[in-house]
């Protein structure tokens, strides 16, 4: 039930990101979602495609720090709290978040959420246990 | 061992050997080169006033811009007349320098740089794949004569289209490879980046020189290629590669004083400093006809010991070079060398030796930028694990050079390769 995200490492210098997506356009992949942590220096940027480990592989031939990693993705209803309810399980269990990512769906009334944790196993158990719904890679990188 | 006989002849004897050589080349240099008549009358000092091998030290040096001010030729024996070959070392900072050898100079070039690939386990079944540049730089003969003198095959490559070399290697079976480490690097670069297991090549060792490099780049060229590396030491102004070479115990270089005398020296006073001490090389030729040099100035920083090797050579052994003169960096006041900066980073075990220095001017203050590039292993997609990685890089500068200077994480490959020597420094600061 994980989702694979590619990690690339940017330094903050004009076109990069542009690159990126040319990159993957050339590739024929498309991104899904996307996210982007920055400092001043460099940025990382988090990309949910559909063919993660092609997307990963063209990036590194044309040079990128490119990596694969493992996150989760939850569906949650797209109202007030939504957020809340899918993360407090989480919380109580005692696993930290590292960071986390939403985007909204085009034809349903549930928010997607992207979530990285240490502890993947871990995780996933107490979302099944609170019944959260986890979305499949499969179903997601066809969205 | 090559050449047993000269390469462990007992110590008593060398000096002796040494002392004689020493004379005869003191007597040369005396009737033959105008410019030392001058020097030794100008310092009150005689060849008969040399009496012992300590009495060496009376003896002024010779510093690179003496040859520059004689060029071409006012420091050779005899002009052109038994001179086959000159070789000439890039003017990046003026004139260039020329440099000369009779056939006799030749002879004893490919011999040392024959031990030094004996040094490095080469022998009549090698395949010596030779990536120096050829031409007026020595990295390329000077390695050349000496594979062909031990027997070994030689592939005359040179530099430049590394892919081509690596198909080169895998096809023809090259078991040394002998090219600046970080040409080397680039080899294993080109390896990863064609899929080709270094484990498939012939390749079993490395002789690489011709710019500083450190113990923990020799790991990393280790492990990439799969190979013993060896270190190679040698310039053109004392001879080209084959002044100092390591044997297998790598517990320093071996220099060969039936054809050299060194001393180490405080590079700002002109001192000699005791045996262990670091300083900077200085070399006198005692055998060289063409061109013979007395105490030249390598602006190399290094130690030596005559302490007995394991390998049973009984030559003294310099320290692998740690940097030089003139790369040296005054920052805030503070000696930097480029190669400590190398050792830091590579201390932290998973960084590529893919850096640059970036010196610049702040007001009245001098700012030093580590550009690092990020590699696979480095690689973490949190901001808390890439800042961590750069506080690192940071403090540990710090503590062993005592300066702050700000580290900078680069995409791969975006410090510019060399075919050659890399180009470690870019020094922004206006010129004073």
């Amino acid at each position: 039930m994980v989702v694979k995200q590619i990690s690339i490492f940017l330094e903050n210098k004009c076109g990069r990101m542009i690159r990126v997506s040319e990159v993957l356009g050339e590739a024929g992949i498309n991104v899904r979602a996307l996210s982007i942590a920055d400092t001043s220096d460099f940025g990382i940027l988090r990309l949910i495609v559909d063919r993660p480990d092609e997307a990963c592989s063209v990036l590194r031939e044309k040079g990128f720090m490119a990596s694969v990693t493992e996150v989760i993705a939850l569906e949650v209803p797209d109202t007030p709290g939504g957020l809340a309810r899918a993360l407090t399980p989480l919380q109580e269990a005692g696993i930290n978040i590292e960071y986390l990512y939403a985007f909204v769906q085009k034809r349903t009334a549930d928010a997607l959420i992207l979530v990285r944790v240490e502890n993947i196993e871990a995780a996933l158990q107490v979302l099944r246990e609170n019944n959260i719904s986890v979305i499949s890679s499969e179903r997601l990188y066809s969205l | 061992m090559w050449n047993k006989r000269c390469e462990s002849i007992p110590r008593e004897q060398l000096s002796r050997l040494q002392f004689l050589r020493l004379k005869q080349t003191l007597e040369a240099v005396y009737q033959l080169v105008p410019y030392y008549q001058q020097v030794y009358r100008d310092t009150g000092v005689e060849p008969g006033d040399i009496r012992s091998l300590e009495d060496l030290a009376k003896l002024p040096f010779t510093v690179k811009d003496d040859l520059r001010e004689n060029y071409p030729y006012g420091l050779f024996t005899n002009g052109l007349n038994e001179v086959v070959r000159l070789h000439s070392s890039s003017g990046t900072t003026g004139q260039p320098t020329v440099v000369g050898y009779t056939r006799n100079d030749l002879e004893v070039w490919a011999e040392l740089a024959a031990r030094a690939l004996a040094g490095a386990g080469a022998g009549r079944d090698s395949v010596v794949h030779i990536a120096y540049g050829y031409g007026l730089f020595t990295g390329g003969l000077g390695v050349h004569y000496g594979a062909e003198k031990i027997g070994a095959t030689v592939v005359p490559v040179s530099g430049g289209q590394t892919k081509r070399q690596v198909r080169m290697m895998k096809d023809l079976g090259t078991t040394l490879l002998a090219c600046t480490p970080s040409y080397a690097l680039n080899i294993a670069d080109a390896m990863i980046e064609m899929q080709i297991d270094p484990g498939e090549l012939a390749l079993s060792s490395g002789l690489f020189g011709a710019e500083p490099w450190s113990d923990n780049m020799r790991k990393i060229i280790e492990e990439k290629l799969q190979i013993s590396a060896f270190d190679i030491y040698g310039l053109s102004e004392v001879m080209g590669p084959g002044v100092a070479y390591e044997c297998s115990a790598k517990e320093g270089l071996h220099l060969p004083e039936d054809h050299f005398i060194a001393e180490i020296i405080d590079p700002v006073s002109g001192e000699v400093l005791p045996e262990g001490t670091a300083g900077e090389l200085v070399i006198t030729t005692i055998t060289k006809e063409a061109l013979p040099v007395i105490r030249y100035r390598t602006r190399d920083i290094t130690s030596l010991t005559r302490r007995p090797c394991s390998c049973g050579r009984t030559h003294l052994r310099i320290a692998k070079v740690s940097g030089r003169t003139d790369d040296m960096l005054i920052i805030r006041g503070v000696n930097v060398f480029p190669s400590q900066v190398e050792s830091v980073l590579l201390d932290i075990g998973e960084t590529e030796p893919h850096y640059q220095l970036v010196v610049d001017r702040e007001g009245a203050l001098d700012t030093l930028e580590i550009r690092v590039e990020l590699t696979e292993q480095m690689f973490s997609d949190k901001v808390k694990g890439l800042e961590g990685l750069e506080k690192l890089i940071r403090e540990e500068i710090s503590s062993l050079l005592g300066i702050s200077a700000r580290v900078k994480l680069v995409e791969p490959k975006t410090i510019p390769r060399s075919e050659g020597k890399a180009q470690r420094v870019i020094d922004r600061r206006p010129q004073r």
